[in-house]
């Protein structure tokens, strides 16, 4: 017992001095590796010069510029809520729907063909048909998202609740666990690996369909932004607000998905 | 098809299936348990004993209501809804969770809160309390398994081979450890195994069951006050079981 009790402790020390190693060395190189992209992009800009091509400097005098007059705040945020909206409206109703197909066979088996559908209609004709149908209104907008978006997470989470390890709900059951507890301490941990998996892509793939949505049927927004700088030709702006909005989601990656993933994986990590 | 019966508070497990059957994938049924009756008197601890495969765990399943098709009638100890305390063969720990979560998770509303101490004590666990059961040997994840058992204050305890896949030493002193656990609290017990030596030194009462489809064959009683049986005693009555059962099949 004595050396049960001593061998965790050891190792749960172990891991976190190497990570932290590890962890500076990745940073130290995505810095680096962004650093050349840079050098490389300013090189090239001034070896051809070209109103199409402005300089990375450029980029991000026109990055203050709007952010000064509130124009670049105001517009990433529309963009930023609706990503959030469809995203949170998407992984509920994805995760139901894909719960319920993986737990009854003959429901998979009926619904099935609409999920392959769905899975294959093309984002710009959802997007269309939910403006016609529905008018240019916020609403409309976020709905033909995350309509995107259901699909993908039916799916990944469909598998997850194929994998269920069915004995643990049997303990629950022993143990009269409360529906309430079974979600919480049963279902949700053993999803986690297949709801992490789902909000990564998720995340991905529904900013990009947001500023499809705002260049078609919205008056604000980084896609309407970037509509209109398109009109104007002014590709300094379009890169300004692009990148913006690209290093938001990368701090929202790094500072928020990271380490709730993190903290909901370390009895994993620690069982070594 | 089968029936918990509520009426009365019965303190004994009382156990009377006719039939309990299984459907194999080519069409054919598999019967497990036919006319399979005993009981179990309060605070009494029982083993099962039979062939490997008769449908010990079938039966456990049963008990425990994760198996509704049968037909017979069962009455667990207590009130109508009986706590029922289970060790399973693996111990079923959520791994995402901790190891006073484990147990804290099982009890029930009014107990949530109740100090654990004693019972982590007894155990050998006071240190391992925030430790996930990947962290933890089998033979410490069965003492957690032991430990959430016992903690709900059951009406019945049910161990399904608790013991296997150990050490012997291991072994040994997690069935110490039960006994004196279970003797502070005691309760209504059932417990499966393969080890006659192992029943012996716990049990007021073996029940042998047949092979499939399973029944009871017999019944050996062991009045003696458990801290009275050593070694020897222990042999004697391991010759007289086996005089008893001579001819039966009872290792797996």
């Amino acid at each position: 017992m004595g050396l049960a009790s001593a061998q965790p402790e050891s190792s749960r020390n172990a891991p976190n001095g190497v990570s932290g190693h590890r962890q500076w060395n990745s940073s130290a190189m995505i810095i680096l590796s962004f650093a050349a992209l840079l050098v490389a992009w300013h090189c090239g800009a001034t070896l051809w010069p070209s109103r199409s091509f402005p300089p990375p400097l450029l980029v991000f005098q026109t990055f203050l510029r709007e952010t000064a007059s509130g124009d670049l705040p105001y517009h990433l945020g529309m963009t930023l809520w609706r990503v959030a909206a469809s995203f949170m409206l998407a992984m509920t109703i994805g995760s139901v729907i894909g719960v319920l197909l993986g737990s009854y066979r003959r429901a998979d088996q009926f619904f099935n063909p609409w999920l392959i559908l769905f899975l294959n209609i093309p984002a710009l004709v959802v997007i269309v048909l939910a403006y016609i149908w529905f008018g240019l209104n916020e609403a409309a907008a976020i709905g033909a998202v995350a309509i995107n978006k259901i699909p993908n997470v039916v799916v990944t989470m469909r598998e997850g609740t194929r994998a269920l390890d069915l004995r643990y709900a049997e303990m629950a059951q022993v143990y009269r666990f409360g529906p309430l507890e079974r979600l919480r301490h049963i279902l949700l941990p053993q999803l986690q690996p297949y709801i992490a998996a789902a909000s990564r892509s998720g995340i991905a793939l529904i900013w990009k369909i947001v500023l499809v949505v705002e260049l078609l049927g919205r008056s604000n927004g980084v896609g309407f932004q970037i509509n209109l700088f398109f009109q104007l030709f002014d590709v300094a702006a379009i890169l300004a607000y692009a990148l913006a909005f690209v290093a938001v989601m990368l701090f929202i990656e790094l500072v928020m998905v990271q380490p709730l993933e993190r903290s909901s994986t370390r009895w994993r990590r620690r069982a070594a | 098809m089968n029936a918990h019966p509520h009426a009365g508070a019965a303190a004994r497990l009382k156990v009377d299936i006719e039939e309990k059957s299984f459907r194999s994938s080519n069409g054919g049924t598999i019967d497990v348990l036919r006319n399979l009756r005993f009981e179990v008197e309060q605070n009494e601890f029982a083993c099962i004993i039979g062939p490997s495969g008769c449908g010990k765990t079938t039966l456990l399943r049963i008990l425990l209501g994760l198996d509704p098709e049968y037909r017979g009638a069962v009455q667990l100890p207590g009130n109508a809804r009986a706590r029922m305390g289970a060790v399973f063969q693996e111990p079923l720990l959520l791994p995402w969770r901790t190891v006073e979560q484990n147990v804290r998770l099982a009890l029930p509303k009014r107990l949530r809160s109740a100090n654990l101490d004693a019972l982590f004590g007894q155990l050998g666990l006071s240190k391992m309390r925030t430790f996930y059961p990947g962290e933890l040997s089998l033979g410490l994840a069965r003492r957690v398994a032991m430990a959430r058992a016992l903690a709900i204050e059951p009406d019945i305890l049910l161990l399904d081979e608790p013991f296997v896949s150990l050490d012997d030493a291991t072994a040994y002193q997690l069935r110490y450890l039960l006994l004196s656990v279970w003797s502070e609290r005691p309760t209504t017990a059932l417990m499966v195994t393969h080890n006659i030596q192992e029943a012996i030194m716990l049990s007021d009462r073996i029940i042998v069951l047949s092979d499939r489809p399973s029944h009871v064959i017999g019944t050996f009683d062991i009045r003696l006050p458990r801290q009275y049986r050593n070694e020897q005693v222990k042999a004697d009555l391991l010759r007289s079981f086996n005089e008893k059962f001579a001819g039966t099949r009872i290792a797996p």
